[in-house]
């Protein structure tokens, strides 16, 4: 589904990423882990396509489509939705607004008719039961004074709505509480089929004893330095990042 | 033949004199007194200069090195055709229309009003309504202190008079038209609204200023305004001046105990605007919602001059308005907020936000907050800047187009202070002409 290979990007002149590859195909769990500064969001928001992110070297193939050449919405409605860090605030335009707007855009580039008022309605409904959405919360503008938590279930509440082929969660889990926490994850969980994948990136093993991956990546200093299963999460947990780092660095040297 | 009026030769008192004669009401000793007494001032105060600290931002030299006349009137060169793009659509409205400052009988649209509701023509009111003008014309607009207040109220001849008796709810919006056709020489007019509402009344005005071509002329407006106990008055201010014109305008409300304003304003035309509003809360209780939306582009200066006083207790203000900047364009946000001794428990809000769209648009905004009583709550923020770039991205990662995100945004900014308007028909006409706005950005920039 997704090809990632020898991916460099840099961010004002600074190198972020340097030679990352990753193969994901449809039906896994991949998570993302490593320090602070690794890298990690980098690459959640270049397969997005955040503009001010430059891949100078390297591809990214998404459903053997050349996916650096696709804008961010045409990404979108090829599939990919990211569930972002720092959920953005928009006032002025209502939560519920955003969503169809976005469905029916989606819906469109694929050719489908766009979604009834009254059968969004009941799509909304269904979903929000599934991550303690309230009624209020979808009025509301998008993401303006919502409680993190509430940002972050209304990202994967989004994320249900739309339906995407890869999901990329970049620290969903960051500052929630573990009921928080559980809500998110069933969210997940509840989409996992063999037509989809995730990429949990995440800083923590906690929501992997929820979310349970296929497969563990470590990311340091914009590469990825050691992959493994689910065992490997528990051995970061124990060890921490350090070790990791100073293979690195012996191997560099 | 008409009257000149220029800086030049003593140009504004010979003018006067010659005005004064023949002006409506000339026969009326205290009507007399007034503008005699406004031109004084005027002579005095002169017009202001950007080393007023209340003109700081704005130049009206233009204005002052003009010379205008005043037109004798336009009316027969406008047909009721003309004034439908200014009208709103959907609902029964009563409506008020000048040319060149005069009032037309046969372009106006009269409904029928609750009892007692008196709505004319200024020139007309002066004749049949002379108690009440007497009370409070020129009460209340400061015309010993603003130049262009005193300038109004020596020329003014012609406007909407507005009177609401006790206890009375007017469905229909009261809307006055006032269109310029003003001709190849610069003209002035000097428009002047009396709004008298009394207590437990409801009522929506509409004052609009519109061109059917691009000349150069000055609308100087002034409105008075006056809004009785436990009464609730929306008041609209929509400015679609020509490309050329000045427009002046001053908007003075007096409110009473418990009563409740909300005034929005929309900016879009002319090249230098002021927008002043000035509402007092002069008895306990009371709320005002000062809204106001400004749009500019090319070299369009718009300035907004906000004085809120509060007099009395428990009053609270929210003043919320949003710009739109493009071009070479400049705006202006003057917030004043006055909080008298013994205003205790005010609770004032001010928020000014700008969005510029070109690199080479300005803003200056400037609260001033000046608090004379111990318990009270004030608050004001600013913001300029550009779309934001992370909410665009946001958006379109949802998988909606770079141009739908864009509308997404800048509608919601400019709706955020159109929303709450309560008469849905000129809520309807503002989203419209806000639109068009953009539409013809978009033509532009594509061109």
């Amino acid at each position: 589904m997704l090809e990632i290979k020898n991916l460099h990007v840099s961010v004002e002149d600074q190198e972020i990423l340097k030679g990352l590859n990753l193969t994901v195909n449809a039906g896994e769990v991949h998570s993302i882990m490593g320090p602070n500064g690794s890298g990690k969001s980098t690459l959640a928001l270049v397969l997005a396509g955040r503009e001010s992110y430059k891949v100078t070297k390297g591809e990214i193939i998404f459903e053997g489509k050349d996916l650096l050449e696709l804008s961010p919405e045409d990404r979108a409605r090829e599939g990919i939705f990211l569930a972002f860090q720092y959920p953005v605030e928009i006032p002025g335009v209502a939560n519920t607004y955003l969503l169809r707007e976005a469905l029916n855009s989606i819906r469109k580039y694929r050719g489908e008719e766009p979604l009834k008022h009254v059968e969004f309605g009941r799509l909304a409904k269904e979903k929000m039961k599934v991550m303690g959405i309230s009624d209020n919360l979808l009025k509301r503008a998008v993401n303006e004074g919502f409680s993190g938590g509430e940002k972050k279930r209304n990202e994967i509440f989004q994320m249900q709505i739309l339906q995407p082929k890869l999901a990329i969660m970049d620290e969903t889990d960051s500052g929630l509480d573990i009921d928080a926490l559980k809500i998110v994850a069933n969210g997940v969980n509840a989409l996992r089929s063999p037509e989809r994948a995730f990429i949990v990136i995440t800083h923590y093993q906690r929501i992997l004893d929820y979310i349970v991956p296929d497969f563990v990546h470590v990311l340091v200093d914009g590469k990825i330095v050691k992959s493994g299963g689910k065992e490997l999460a528990l051995e970061l947990e124990d060890k921490g990042y350090g070790w990791l780092e100073e293979e690195k660095i012996a191997a560099n040297n | 033949m008409s009257i000149t009026l220029s800086e030049k030769d003593n140009g504004y008192m010979e003018g006067f004199s010659r005005f004064e004669k023949t002006a409506p009401g000339s026969n009326l000793g205290w009507l007399k007194s007034i503008r005699k007494h406004a031109i004084t001032k005027f002579s005095e105060l002169g017009f202001p200069t950007p080393r007023d600290e209340d003109w700081r931002f704005t130049n009206v030299a233009p204005i002052a090195r003009s010379s205008f006349h005043i037109p004798l009137n336009g009316i027969g060169q406008v047909s009721a055709a003309d004034l439908t793009p200014f009208q709103f659509e959907g609902q029964q409205i009563c409506e008020l229309v000048f040319i060149n400052g005069h009032y037309s009988a046969e372009l106006s649209t009269h409904c029928t009003l609750p009892e007692g509701v008196i709505v004319l023509n200024l020139a007309e009111a002066i004749n049949s309504q002379e108690d009440i003008l007497k009370e409070n014309l020129a009460k209340y607009a400061d015309f010993e202190n603003e130049a262009f207040t005193a300038l109004n109220t020596a020329f003014m001849e012609d406007g909407g008079f507005i009177y609401i008796p006790k206890g009375t709810v007017v469905e229909e919006p009261i809307h006055l038209l006032y269109i310029s056709t003003a001709g190849d020489k610069p003209s002035i007019t000097n428009p002047r609204n009396l709004i008298i509402v009394e207590d437990n009344c409801e009522a929506n005005i509409i004052e609009q200023y519109v061109s059917l071509d691009e000349n150069i002329y000055l609308s100087n407006v002034v409105t008075e305004m006056v809004v009785g106990e436990n009464s609730s008055v929306g008041h609209y201010l929509i400015e679609l001046e020509s490309k050329k014109a000045f427009n002046i305008s001053t908007l003075r409300v007096q409110q009473a105990r418990s009563s409740n304003m909300r005034s929005y304003s929309v900016l879009l035309g002319g090249s230098l605007v002021r927008n002043n509003i000035h509402p007092v809360l002069a008895g306990e209780g009371c709320n005002s919602l000062i809204n106001g939306l400004y749009m500019s582009t090319h070299r369009q200066h718009m300035d907004n001059y906000m004085k809120i006083e509060h007099v009395s207790p428990h009053c609270d203000s929210r003043q919320l308005y949003n710009g739109v900047l493009d071009g070479r364009s400049r705006g202006v946000f003057h917030g004043r907020i006055i909080v008298h001794e013994g205003a205790q428990k005010t609770d004032a809000k001010q928020t000014n936000r700008n969005l510029l769209l070109s690199d080479y648009a300005q803003v200056d905004t400037k609260p001033q907050l000046e608090i004379y009583a111990d318990d009270v709550k004030c608050t004001h923020g600013a913001t300029i800047g550009q779309i934001d770039e992370n909410a665009l991205f946001y958006l379109r990662s949802r998988g909606i187009s770079k141009e739908a995100s864009r509308d997404i945004i800048l509608n919601a900014f400019t709706n955020e202070t159109l929303e709450s308007m309560t008469v849905d028909s000129v809520k309807k006409y503002c989203t419209n002409l806000v639109a068009d706005w953009f539409r013809q950005r978009e033509q532009t920039l594509k061109s």
